[in-house]
């Protein structure tokens, strides 16, 4: 007798606790929607998806809300003290026939609108700008092909943010150096492809996602009419960084695109200048006498011969003759303890090759040393090389 | 663990020492090893989520290296999946298929042996890739090529050594019990009297039998593209690494599949128990998990939308997904049916089954939610999955597994397990659950990838909310581990039926069974 | 083992293997699939056959010209015209530029794709430099060409197809071959 009543105690706690806990988990916690829903986005497609998800949920919501309703019934009224007999059917045809057909035409309602909104994803035509997005370990490269503009986007999260030596910013791990960027109003096609592994390519205020594989191409679209920078990341693991390489669009209006169009390709031009000009010889001396005229000539002098004990000399020095790493890495650097200092950001990559050919090829040194001159595409080098360390 | 009983029958009892269980032909010994070990990789699989969710407790770096990391998520897929979930199927299969059919023995008792001994071998062969130059397989348990061949850390190979005898096991228990089934099933027992379990074991077999091969050949085509110079999934040489994907997830549907049919099967048998009322609709429900496996066979690539697929192959993966909604609600449908006007009481088995239930089916309605293609763009590679797969994973196929033993344990083992430590395990395991896996589907659809170490501010609370779920469910699961090892070592006394009102030949025998139950078949009516 | 129990068992095994073979299958079949429902955007990487130049006067089409060094082969690879604008159902000749800028032989694979991949299945290439290796020498440069047609059955949805090269460095599957033949040429004009 104590026994049972016990048990039924611990049963009926039990009911109560179940009950209580199964509702909780429906009920919105006090929270931003956004920091808990899919995002409407800026698109019309994305509009499209956003609604779709939506009534793809309600409609859960409601079978959910009727099964689950006739089972928390069944539950509180079949318990074996209210009901001691349990009823004998264990079959009805009628009512497998029902919940076989219902939920069957449930979803042929749902495939509608979902085939529709797809069909209007594949929808893919001419793109007014093309961008070849590649998916590099661990970062984005973005080629437009009629504006010939080419860039690559890395991530700008400081590794002290990342290991909790400084807070972090607003953007932690959504922020690039440099964001693609695509004016409003025009249908812009992304062409989807990868340098190594597969990536996947996300912007989730687009609805755009494809997956990013070496030696095949997949297309996406958009048309953006709202201005305004949006982030996504890349959505397939591919390696150590996966989460570190995030997407930033920048959407401007047709007038400021195109004023960052010509920033980019007169960038691009002076790139062009340091690392595909043929630069020749007499080229590269003109400037470098200027350049040491103006900059060096006060401790190495005018005849490169420096002042003994104090500012060693050019002219027949060992580095300057046969050591052409160490000469870049001098100029580059400076020397620890010593006035020389570096030039890295005093001076541009076409002014150090220049001074350093100079000093090369001066006062005899062409003869008596190994003659190499320095290009400023190699200038350039040093520098990539000396960030990726 | 089952205690010796001198049965009848002239057989000599067990052997003694550890001889018995390495040379064991005992389909009980056998299911004791395999759900020990299954409980043993559940343990080491969930100590490396514990990494993964102490890393995500705040934005930054804080714990483990990113490559670390990678290894941990991978490590933890492929050991819940290959090493806890399947294997623990297979050790209920190995107990109570024999005894539910009324036979004495699994059909080839002998390869049922090897097909457990290779597993911990393998484990080890995986797990000890954690103490090899480059680490352990680092590119997710779908392994992905070329991340996972050119790309790969040197361990790769040893992993996939692993993979195929982890396949070959499960190809061998699968045979077992098809056989058994087919031709061992005691006079008057037709097919369609069979246990819902068995039914649903004979099911997922035949699945294995189809789609672990497949396995077998993506990896051997793996370690040909790795060692051999081929190019099966390497574009320079005329591949593509999207046959992978194709490869690789005919395989996988199926998989997971594999992994909740048997789940579907003791929901049955306990959901009936403790409502002392048939089951509702059993034609219905053969035929609903017969529907269910051959569907899975034709919707493998919705684990593959963003991958460029044509619009038409798009649709019709949409399609097909969308359509194992049904069988899927009419087995749903069915276990409330068997519930209403029944006579319930809530021991602890029956609070599994029923969360199971509920928990599943918000799982699968997440799964609906995928399967609409253009809103998957959305939720593809984002915590929105996760959430999904492990709702029907963790309060489907493992709660299925715990309720299977705090149900059939007594039967076993011959002692009652401590009720209110089961109810307090239960609570502590739903909460636990539910605190980690509800709002992964808000940080998913609000943004966050997944497998990522490291995560933007936005998604910061609801992480921190997930890990201390995470800490709680993994806390009481060594609770479970206390109240099993208690029970098997005493309690009260467990009769032949231990439930009332269960059905079904195995608790016609004793609680425990003797060492060798039906060497006579029963006759069945 | 009764009869029946036998008989189960020599099947399940035979559809094990069965199974196992079925999966290596796949490979051939996927390509068959793909190439039958022109699927995929895959191309063939061998040369179709001679298509007859449609004498029904085609549509316009716009076709765009891409390109990619995979794992920054240290090749230059462009393509000589970025845009054509063509007539489906005639035969046009495209070319990219290619140049060694290393001083070792080095061998190339071009590996193609397009989009709309249902486009895929309407192009016809009689010659293309993505059917064999290329081999250069160090500095050495080449146009390589590609003669193609999009047959008129192109669906009219169609306007603007986008044709892709990625390059991959196959130097490493020659290196015999290379150290034995340094000195013969492999020049396409």
């Amino acid at each position: 007798m104590i026994r049972a009543t016990h048990y039924m105690l611990t049963n009926r706690l039990t009911q109560f606790l179940f009950v209580i806990v199964l509702s909780f988990i429906g009920v919105d916690v006090h929270s931003q929607w956004t920091d808990i829903n899919m995002t409407e986005g800026v698109t019309d497609i994305s509009r499209d998806v956003f609604n779709l998800h939506m009534l793809i949920f309600y409609i859960c919501v409601a079978i959910g809300v009727i099964v689950f309703g006739v089972m928390f019934y069944s539950m509180f009224m079949f318990t074996r003290k209210k009901n001691p007999e349990p009823a004998k059917f264990d079959d009805h045809k009628g009512l497998e026939i029902l919940w076989t057909v219902i939920p069957f035409l449930i979803l042929i309602g749902m495939a509608v609108p979902a085939t529709n909104t797809l069909k209007e994803m594949y929808a893919d035509e001419e793109g007014d700008i093309n961008i070849q997005v590649v998916g590099y370990q661990w970062k984005w490269e973005y080629k437009y092909l009629e504006d010939n503009v080419n860039f690559f986007s890395n991530l700008t999260t400081d590794q002290d943010e990342i290991y909790n030596q400084v807070p972090k910013g607003e953007n932690y791990l959504l922020e690039v150096d440099e964001p693609v960027v695509i004016p409003t109003g025009k249908r812009i096609r992304f062409l989807i492809t990868a340098n190594d592994v597969i990536h996947s390519w996300w912007m989730p205020d687009f609805a755009i996602k494809q997956d990013a594989i070496p030696g095949f191409i997949n297309t996406a679209w958009t048309v953006v009419e709202e201005p305004g920078i949006y982030r996504g990341q890349c959505t397939e693991l591919c390696g150590k960084n996966h989460g570190f390489m995030p997407v930033v669009v920048k959407v401007v209006t047709p007038e400021e695109y195109e004023l960052w169009v010509a920033e980019k390709k007169e960038a691009a031009y002076q790139l062009a200048l340091l690392t595909e000009k043929e630069w020749s010889l007499s080229e590269l001396m003109l400037k470098g006498e200027e350049v040491y005229a103006k900059n060096c000539v006060a401790c190495h002098q005018t005849n490169g011969m420096g002042i003994q004990g104090i500012f060693p000399k050019l002219a027949g020095s060992e580095i300057v003759l046969n050591n052409k790493s160490r000469n870049v890495e001098i100029l580059m650097e400076g020397v620890q303890g010593a006035a020389m200092q570096s030039f890295a950001n005093q001076l541009s990559e076409i002014d150090i090759a220049a001074v350093i050919t100079y000093t090369r090829q001066a006062w005899g040194n062409d003869s008596d040393g190994d003659g190499k001159i320095v290009v400023p595409k190699e200038i350039v080098e040093y520098k990539e090389n000396k960030n990726n360390i | 663990m089952s205690a010796v009983v001198e049965s009848h029958d002239h057989h000599h009892g067990p052997a003694k020492g550890i001889s018995r269980w390495l040379f064991t032909t005992n389909h009980k010994d056998i299911g004791t090893l395999y759900l020990w070990f299954s409980f043993a990789m559940f343990l080491i699989g969930g100590a490396m989520a514990m990494v993964i969710r102490a890393e995500l407790f705040q934005p930054g770096m804080q714990i483990v290296e990113p490559e670390f990391y990678n290894q941990m998520l991978t490590l933890h897929g492929l050991i819940m999946v290959f090493g806890a979930v399947m294997p623990a199927f297979v050790g209920l299969a190995n107990w109570l298929v024999p005894m539910m059919v009324g036979a004495p023995d699994m059909a080839l008792p002998r390869m049922n042996n090897l097909s457990f001994w290779i597993l911990p071998f393998a484990f080890g062969v995986m797990l000890s890739s954690l103490f090899m130059e480059g680490g352990a397989p680092n590119f997710g348990w779908t392994f992905y090529a070329p991340l996972s061949t050119t790309y790969a850390p040197p361990s790769v190979t040893f992993f996939i050594f692993s993979v195929h005898i982890l396949g070959a096991s499960s190809i061998m228990g699968a045979i077992n019990v098809i056989v058994t089934i087919m031709n061992m099933r005691a006079p008057g027992m037709t097919l369609m009297k069979m246990p819902l379990f068995v039914w649903s074991w004979l099911i997922t077999a035949y699945l294995l039998i189809a789609v672990m091969p497949v396995l077998a050949g993506a990896v051997t085509m793996m370690l040909m593209d790795i060692h051999f110079g081929t190019s099966f999934f390497n574009a320079a040489g005329g591949g593509d690494p999207v046959l992978f994907q194709h490869i690789f997830w005919f395989f996988g549907h199926p998989e997971v599949y594999i992994m909740i049919l048997p789940a579907f099967g003791i929901a049955s048998h306990i959901i009936s128990t403790f409502s002392r009322k048939k089951l509702f609709g059993y034609t219905s429900m053969v035929w609903a998990m017969v529907s269910i496996a051959i569907l899975s066979f034709v919707v493998w690539a919705h684990h593959m939308f963003t991958v460029g697929m044509p619009l038409a192959a798009e649709l019709f993966f949409m399609w097909a997904t969308m359509l194992i909604a049904v069988p899927t609600g009419v087995k749903v449908f069915n276990w409330v049916a068997t519930m209403f006007r029944g006579s319930i009481t809530y021991e602890t088995p029956m609070l599994f089954a029923i969360c199971f239930v509920v928990l599943f089916t918000i799982g699968g309605f997440s799964g609906l939610m995928l399967a609409i293609t253009p809103a998957d763009f959305q939720y593809h590679d984002t915590y929105f999955v996760v959430a999904h797969f492990h709702y029907v994973l963790v309060p489907g196929s493992v709660f299925s597994i715990m309720a299977a033993v705090y149900y059939w344990l007594p039967k076993w083992c011959g002692n009652m397990y401590d009720e209110r430590l089961g109810r307090l395990h239960f609570w502590l395991s739903f909460i636990g659950v539910n605190v980690t896996f509800f709002p992964q589907h808000f940080i998913g659809l609000a943004g966050m990838p997944r497998r990522i170490p490291d995560y933007a501010l936005q998604f910061a609370d609801w992480n921190m909310i997930s890990t201390a779920g995470a800490f709680l469910f993994g806390a009481s699961q060594i609770l479970f581990l206390f109240i099993v090892v208690k029970t098997v070592m005493g309690g009260k006394k467990a009769t032949p039926e231990v439930w009332e009102g269960a059905q079904g030949l195995e608790w016609t025998v004793d609680s425990p069974p003797p060492y060798h139950t039906f060497s006579t078949p029963p006759l069945v009516k | 083992m009764n009869q029946g129990a036998k008989n189960t068992l020599k099947y399940l095994g035979l559809a094990v293997i069965g199974m196992f073979f079925f999966s290596f299958a796949l490979v051939p079949l996927y390509n068959v699939f793909c190439e039958v429902t022109g699927l995929n955007g895959k191309i063939d990487l061998s040369p179709t056959k001679f298509v007859q130049e449609e004498p029904v006067q085609g549509r316009d089409l716009k076709v765009q010209f891409v390109s990619h060094n995979n794992e920054q082969m240290p090749w230059s690879f462009r393509p000589s015209a970025e845009v054509i604008n063509i007539t489906t159902g005639k035969y046009y000749t495209a070319t990219y530029f290619v140049k060694n800028n290393t001083d070792k032989v080095m061998v190339g694979q071009a590996i193609p794709s397009v989009a709309p991949s249902n486009a895929a299945a309407h192009l016809k290439k009689l010659e293309c430099f993505c059917f064999e290796q290329q081999r250069l020498l160090p500095g050495e440069e080449a146009y390589l060409p590609v003669k193609l047609l999009f047959d008129n059955e192109l669906p009219e949805s169609i306007n603007n197809v986008v044709l892709s090269y990625t390059i991959f460095d196959v130097t490493n599957t020659y290196k015999d071959e290379i150290v034995q033949n340094t000195h013969s040429m492999n020049t396409k004009s």
